[in-house]
């Protein structure tokens, strides 16, 4: 009798690939704050820093030494009593808007935001019409 | 029509690609240096902070002896102190020890009227760097108006540095 391998043994056999492929987390624990509700903060808020060294992982992601000392000026800062805003204005104020990796939707960046929406609906627009010309072409050759 | 927006948005992305994505606009351009206050490094008395840099227009430099293209424009930084161009002020970043940054001025030569320790990357990041060397022209008044990513050459000082200061100065 032919043996069906099991299919959950292939689920297991891809769940153990993707374990491996988790990325090691860059939080050092001797970054980590004891207070359990700063540390959620510091932590949601790197999430959303980019790491101007590495450019396209979070300094919460990032093994890079300047974002290591990014994570911990932001516990700093939270330990001294400022808001998430304030300290996410002040990185913002010393990178700029670059370092936010979800940019604001502001005059500057309005383009960045809705210009892909704006070339999608020109390009329906385009199809729209090219179509319409094409039935209005083909109805003139039915007609001799 | 379409092939002439095409060839709009083709050339704007082609310009595009020739910037490296590693030089960022200085968002401080135009603002005052953030407060900082950096200790002296091992061997000398006084640090650097931002109260320094009133009064004159300045350079703040950013370097680390692990940096090798600091050590390409140290010999200019020493020119530039030796022929009194402009007092040099200089954030010793994230050294590996607190002896490698003055062993290595030791060596070859200390261009800065003042460093300041920067293991924390506190200064670095008061200055918005992302990267060794980074130098930046203060005003009289403390104001960031220059930033340059990389080493200083002589070619560079004459050409972007040079026009700034006397523009500064006046």
């Amino acid at each position: 009798m032919k043996r069906i391998p099991h299919l959950t043994g292939y689920l297991a056999a891809i769940f153990m690939i993707f374990a491996e492929l988790q990325p090691a987390h860059a939080v050092n624990p001797r970054e980590m704050l004891g207070n359990d509700l700063l540390e959620r903060r510091a932590r949601h808020i790197s999430k959303d820093i980019r790491c101007v060294v590495c450019q396209n992982q979070s300094i919460d992601d990032s093994d890079a030494p300047l974002a290591s000392d990014l994570r911990v000026l932001i516990r700093k800062r939270l330990v001294e009593g400022d808001t998430d805003q304030e300290v996410i204005s002040y990185l913002v104020s010393r990178y700029g808007d670059f370092v936010l990796l979800t940019p604001p939707v502001k005059g500057a960046t309005l383009f960045l935001w809705f210009g892909p929406v704006v070339f999608a609906l020109l390009g329906m627009l385009g199809l729209v019409l090219y179509f319409r010309r094409q039935k209005a072409l083909m109805k003139r050759g039915d007609t001799p | 029509m379409p092939l002439g927006v095409l060839a709009v948005l083709a050339v704007y992305f082609l310009l595009g690609l020739g910037r490296d994505p590693y030089i960022l606009p200085s968002a401080l351009i135009n603002t005052p240096v953030a407060a900082f206050d950096l200790p002296a490094i091992q061997g000398e008395i006084k640090g650097f902070s931002n109260s320094d840099l009133k009064g004159r227009v300045s350079l703040v430099n950013v370097f680390g002896s692990w940096c090798a293209a600091c050590q390409e424009e140290h010999g200019f930084l020493m020119k530039l102190s030796r022929q009194n161009i402009i007092p040099v002020y200089g954030i010793d970043w994230r050294e590996a020890d607190r002896k490698a940054g003055p062993a290595w001025l030791k060596r070859y030569g200390n261009p800065y009227t003042l460093v300041g320790d920067d293991p924390k990357s506190l200064g670095a990041i008061a200055f918005g760097v992302t990267g060794a060397p980074e130098s930046f022209l203060i005003d009289k008044d403390g104001v960031i108006r220059f930033k340059h990513t990389g080493p200083i050459t002589h070619e560079i000082w004459t050409k972007k540095f040079s026009p700034i200061i006397s523009e500064l100065r006046k």
